[in-house]
């Protein structure tokens, strides 16, 4: 990527409030993602996990505060920042193969005019081979099983070449191979110098898939190495004791 | 049926209906396409009714207020347009009212074009025609103006084939790719409107709405992607029509509700075979 954006941080997020009516989603939130971490986001439903990536998004406007993505104000760095939502967005129905969503995340590259050109062919063929979907790139997507559908996503927002991915609960309902698969996925994303910001539900994997973590819950509670922000103290009071494994973390993994 | 094949050659009206229905079917396949998929089959319907009001008061200019150059056919592009408009700026500001203003738009529509069309003399024939189509009685001024649609239709869908496949699957994706997907989602229910235009001529604004998706829907069971569904419902929307045309023919029946029966019945079919070869599948 260009030189001048190597000093600054992949997100930058500045004193973040945002609101729905009088609810409020995001109190004051200020955080700094270097380039390249894996970051992932845990905190209670409702704590506004995905609001946070919205606005990082720039589709939800903040009551208050500044996001910038490699020093660029979030509402004009739409190419730079790629996208995974949650799995239920999509008719599944729709006539359209893997390939063709793929493509989609070329469409900024594109002008109306034009057909994809060779290169942006060649990033799509790269996308799908990255997340292992070549062989079903003529397929419909509703004949897809979950995880696959979820591979497809991701390769569309790979195919657009930002160096930012965020993805809102990729492994919500998938089995353990596709699993594995996605975050087979996510470590070669790493491996290729982009930055991933991953909404996450399960704690007990948390520590093991990310190198840092977010957690929130309107407000930052933390933000950090695993081992510092799953605390068993900070834990509970976000979670209210709703949560009963906390106390055994570093065994939760062997459980699984 | 030989008698229609007979006729078709040495009748122009004939010729002209088989040519409007060929005209439809050319707009039915590619905005019929989006419109399934993006399941605003409910707008297309609400835009279809409300052009009555458009096509009465031009009808009641043209032979009361002597502008002879406003017809029906004007006044129902334009009264589409607007309705299109309406309801999709409703939809995009105010999504929870937007079922309301399709109804109200709906029956209003209605209830002016209906208001007109009793103060024009003919009353009942002009109406008849609007609600339940005309298709044999196109006329070649009518029919360059069907041209004209078309055209406008087809080539603002394909030029903008990318766009809309991308708002109608997710428009969120789309619109962090730097679309302006509002804009397209306004050009594309104005398209809509155009389309229901068209299709009216052949089976009339009342049975618009089956025509636009029966043929769509039975062409995705068969495509897998949006391209060949916009091809294969062409054909199919065609076929349609040219078989009401000839079916009711011979014993003198309405040609619209001919023709969507026909398609009915194939939708029908494509359903029972469907859930016979495919036990697992659920619904149509």
């Amino acid at each position: 990527m260009a030189a001048e954006r190597v000093n600054h941080p992949a997100i930058d997020v500045e004193n973040l409030t945002v609101s729905f009516g009088s609810k409020p989603a995001l109190l004051d939130v200020s955080i700094t993602i270097e380039a390249g971490l894996a970051v992932g986001v845990i905190g209670p439903n409702g704590a506004g996990k995905s609001t946070l990536i919205k606005a990082i998004l720039g589709f939800v406007k903040p009551d208050f505060g500044k996001v910038r993505i490699l020093g660029i104000p979030a509402d004009q760095a739409r190419g730079l920042v790629a996208y995974v939502p949650q799995r239920g967005a999509v008719d599944w129905d729709y006539p359209i193969t893997v390939e063709e969503v793929a493509m989609m995340g070329r469409y900024g590259h594109i002008p109306w005019w034009k057909d994809p050109g060779l290169e942006d062919k060649e990033q799509v063929q790269n996308a799908l081979k990255m997340v292992r979907m070549s062989e079903f790139r003529h397929r419909q997507i509703g004949r897809l099983s979950g995880g696959q559908q979820q591979r497809v996503f991701m390769a569309r927002a790979l195919a657009q070449g930002a160096d930012v991915l965020l993805l809102d609960e990729p492994f919500a309902g998938v089995d353990a191979a596709t699993e594995r698969a996605i975050l087979d996925v996510l470590d070669r994303a790493k491996r290729a110098g982009r930055t991933l910001v991953v909404v996450h539900h399960d704690l007990a994997t948390a520590a093991e898939y990310f190198d840092f973590l977010i957690l929130i819950k309107q407000r930052l509670f933390a933000y950090g190495r695993p081992e510092l922000v799953l605390n068993p103290e900070l834990l509970s009071e976000v979670y209210e004791g709703r949560l009963r494994v906390f106390a055994d973390l570093s065994g939760a993994r062997a459980s699984r | 049926m030989c008698a229609f094949l007979i006729d078709l050659q040495q009748h122009l009206f004939l010729q002209y209906a088989l040519l409007t229905g060929a005209l439809a079917s050319v707009a039915c396949g590619v905005i019929g396409a989006f419109v399934l998929v993006k399941r605003i089959t409910y707008i297309a319907g609400g835009i279809a009714h409300s052009v009555l009001g458009g096509m009465g008061l031009a009808l009641f200019l043209q032979k009361n207020g002597h502008w002879e150059a406003v017809t029906p056919l004007h006044g129902a592009v334009a009264a589409a347009i607007l309705s299109a408009l309406i309801i999709g700026v409703v939809s995009l500001r105010a999504k929870q009212r937007e079922d309301t203003v399709i109804g109200a738009l709906w029956a209003v529509g209605m209830a002016v074009g209906v208001l007109f069309i009793s103060r024009t003399p003919g009353y009942n024939t002009d109406l008849m025609s609007y609600l339940f189509g005309n298709i044999l009685m196109v006329s070649t001024r009518e029919l360059w103006f069907l041209v004209g649609l078309d055209v406008v239709v087809v080539a603002a869908g394909l030029a903008f084939y990318n766009q809309f496949v991308a708002v109608c699957f997710d428009g969120e994706f789309a619109a962090l790719r730097g679309l302006k997907v509002d804009f397209f989602y306004l050009l594309l229910l104005c398209l809509t409107a155009l389309t229901t235009v068209v299709l009216a001529m052949v089976v009339g604004l009342v049975m618009v709405i089956a025509l636009l998706t029966l043929p769509t829907a039975i062409a995705e069971f068969f495509s897998k992607t949006l391209a060949r569904m916009m091809v294969l419902s062409c054909v199919l929307c065609f076929g349609f029509t040219s078989a009401g045309l000839a079916v009711s023919y011979g014993p003198d029946l309405p040609v619209g509700a001919t023709t969507i029966l026909i398609a009915g019945a194939a939708y029908l079919t494509m359903i029972v075979v469907k859930r016979l070869a495919l036990p697992g599948s659920i619904g149509p």
